[in-house]
């Protein structure tokens, strides 16, 4: 009688719309997910041999300060309650201290992240701006001149280490060219001259109508960016090609080719709309790569970014700066791994 | 004497590879008038290859060779890239094996048929449409509204390939190249789909080229037959005295079918003679 009940309920009540379940599931595994992520870091972030402790106080205090500082963390309470903590302050937004600077974590990412957005999305812009229609050419003029070109690039972008190409490039375009600015996001005359809007300098600067500091600052960005581009070039392009030429030998190019299209309309119109689900993985993947910060390219180009940022906090045993910054990571690759699965679903109706 | 709308002579497709050159297609002719005329062979007999060659779609490496393909007298051969756009579709268009794989999976029916028209008709998209759905009636859709929306996912194997037929016939070519347009489907629909591309050749007066390797098939469906093996053609015949065809590899194909009226214990095994694939290719042409 119970599950007769139980039926009737089912049907009695109006099925929800399928947009609103879909956000539901969405917006769920992000959490879940989440929640793994920040679970895993905390524990790592605990188990190692550091003492957050000794990392404030130096090893030179007294018990007093030292007890002091230990309660204040809240390092006596048991791991799974201190979690429970730091979850909530989590959602919060708040990543607590950072033990270098004593400044608020959350702070210190919304200063550093922008630089790194701003320097990672002008890579990927190069990368698929260049890398798209070279992948597209070299599968199509397939064991021609362009497509040698193609793969001696990709070849040198996969094969030189970063460190030298940046400090190549900025020997050649900035010390003895001058094409370029050096190193850093902006002249030092121009440090702090607009205001701080969305944190990236070129729309900052846009926004506040000063296209002295955009000017300076876009030659500061131009080399690493295009460095980062480089090597998202090769990567894209590398994949571009062996996508596009896996369609091009497909059935449905001939019944194109049959009706009479040109070779343009062949290659845009039928062949490249296959590649686009394909194509939004990769550049998902190289983007999300990119904002992870590249470490070196930051360190080279004294890139206040969030790769710099990590680095110099696991060096400096600031755990509470390498967990926030991770969570923040790890919070970019769930959303861009969202953002194709839209697109997906725009590009490919099998998806839908 | 009927007009000939297509005369191929001495027609070779070459691939040229490490191992020197090999030829898929060795010195083929024919003729076509509006009839439906099969070529019949087993898989690498080079019969693909020869009614692709036809709309010089040979990829390089390719080679296409040929004293002529002349349409309406006009020879092909001689067609710059950008001409032969116009003979595609337009004059010869062809349908091939599976609809899962010859339409365009991520565009709607409606768009690729109306891509078809509008490559050869300039007109405006509601004509187009009216055009497609008036052509998707004629293969026997119902709710052709309907189709025009969907996917080629959305469809079965023998609509796919009615979809096929509409969007290759709606320029209105004069030859219909048909590669095997049946062989991916359910033995209930393909007799269906037949009558359908039977019917519209028919009533448009077009010549048929119906590539297969269905004896069976050819015999019942084609006026006149061509048998191909390893790139020649070993045997040109009348469908219906197909059963009287004299070239042993004809007859060993003939003898290797199962009949339900003559059941017999054993099927023969088809017996190779080395000179058939040297032997001179028989013309199909009719003067």
């Amino acid at each position: 009688m119970a599950l007769a009940d139980n039926n009737g309920g089912a049907q009695g009540r109006a099925p929800l719309p399928k947009w609103l379940t879909g956000t539901v599931k969405t917006l769920g595994s992000i959490a879940v997910t989440m929640l793994g992520l920040v679970f895993i870091t905390f524990i790592i972030g605990r188990v190692m041999p550091i003492d957050p402790v000794l990392a404030i106080v130096g090893e030179r205090a007294t018990k007093a300060s030292y007890d002091a500082v230990y309660l204040q963390l809240g390092l006596d309470k048991p791991l799974i309650v201190q979690f429970f903590y730091y979850v909530r302050d989590v959602a919060q937004g708040n990543f607590g201290m950072s033990l270098l600077n004593a400044r608020p974590v959350a702070e210190d990412i919304a200063r550093v992240f922008p630089a790194t957005l701003e320097l990672a999305s002008l890579g990927v812009i190069f990368g698929v701006v260049l890398g798209v229609p070279l992948g597209v050419v070299a599968a199509v003029r397939k064991g021609s001149w362009i497509d040698q070109v193609a793969r001696v690039l990709a070849l040198v972008g996969y094969s030189m280490p970063i460190f030298w190409l940046g400090l190549m490039g900025l020997l050649v375009f900035y010390g003895m060219l001058g094409w370029v600015g050096g190193p850093g996001r902006v002249g030092i005359f121009y440090e702090d001259v607009v205001p701080t809007v969305t944190g990236m300098l070129l729309v900052d600067s846009i926004i506040d109508g000063n296209w002295t500091v955009f000017k300076d600052a876009f030659s500061h960005i131009i080399l690493p960016a295009s460095l980062l581009g480089y090597y998202s070039l090769a990567y894209i392009s590398r994949m571009t090609r062996s996508f596009m030429l896996e369609q091009l030998s497909a059935e449905y190019i001939t019944t194109a080719r049959v009706k009479g299209m040109s070779e343009w309309d062949v290659v845009w119109k039928h062949a490249f709309r296959n590649i686009r689900v394909q194509l939004i993985t990769v550049i998902a993947l190289s983007y999300a790569g990119l904002l992870e910060g590249s470490v070196l390219t930051e360190i080279i180009f004294s890139w206040p970014g969030i790769g710099s940022y990590i680095t110099t906090a696991l060096l400096a045993a600031d755990m509470n700066a390498v967990l926030g910054g991770t969570v923040v990571v790890g919070l970019i690759f769930i959303l861009l791994n969202i953002a194709s699965d839209l697109l997906y679903k725009v590009f490919d109706p099998r998806a839908r | 004497m009927m007009d000939t709308l297509l005369d191929v002579e001495d027609l070779w497709v070459r691939f040229p590879s490490r191992q020197g050159v090999f030829d898929a297609v060795r010195g083929v002719s024919f003729t076509l008038g509006r009839e439906r005329l099969g070529i019949v062979g087993e898989s690498g007999s080079g019969k693909s290859m020869t009614g692709r060659a036809i709309l010089r779609l040979i990829r390089p490496p390719g080679i296409v060779e040929a004293k002529q393909i002349a349409l309406n007298g006009d020879n092909l051969m001689e067609k710059s890239e950008k001409d032969m756009r116009a003979v595609r579709g337009q004059k010869i268009s062809m349908v091939m094996q599976d609809p899962k794989f010859s339409l365009n999976p991520v565009m709607t029916i409606g768009a690729q048929i109306i891509e078809a028209y509008r490559q050869h008709n300039r007109t405006n998209h509601a004509d187009a449409y009216a055009k497609a759905v008036e052509m998707l009636q004629a293969v026997s859709i119902r709710d052709a509204d309907r189709v025009m929306r969907a996917y080629p996912h959305e469809m079965s194997g023998g609509m796919g390939q009615r979809v096929m037929i509409a969007m290759m016939l709606i320029p209105n070519p004069q030859i219909l190249i048909a590669d095997e347009p049946t062989s991916a489907l359910d033995v209930s629909v393909q007799r269906q789909v037949l009558d359908i591309m039977d019917g519209l050749v028919k009533e448009r007066g077009m010549g048929l080229i119906f590539i297969s390797h269905d004896l069976n098939l050819v015999a019942d469906f084609c006026d006149r037959v061509l048998i191909m093996y390893a790139g020649r053609i070993v045997e040109v015949c009348e469908a219906s005295k197909l059963s009287q065809a004299k070239h042993p590899y004809t007859r060993g194909l003939l003898n290797a079918l199962p009949r339900l009226d003559a059941p017999r214990d054993h099927l023969e095994v088809l017996q190779r003679d080395p000179a058939w694939s040297t032997a001179p290719s028989v013309s199909g042409r009719v003067a």
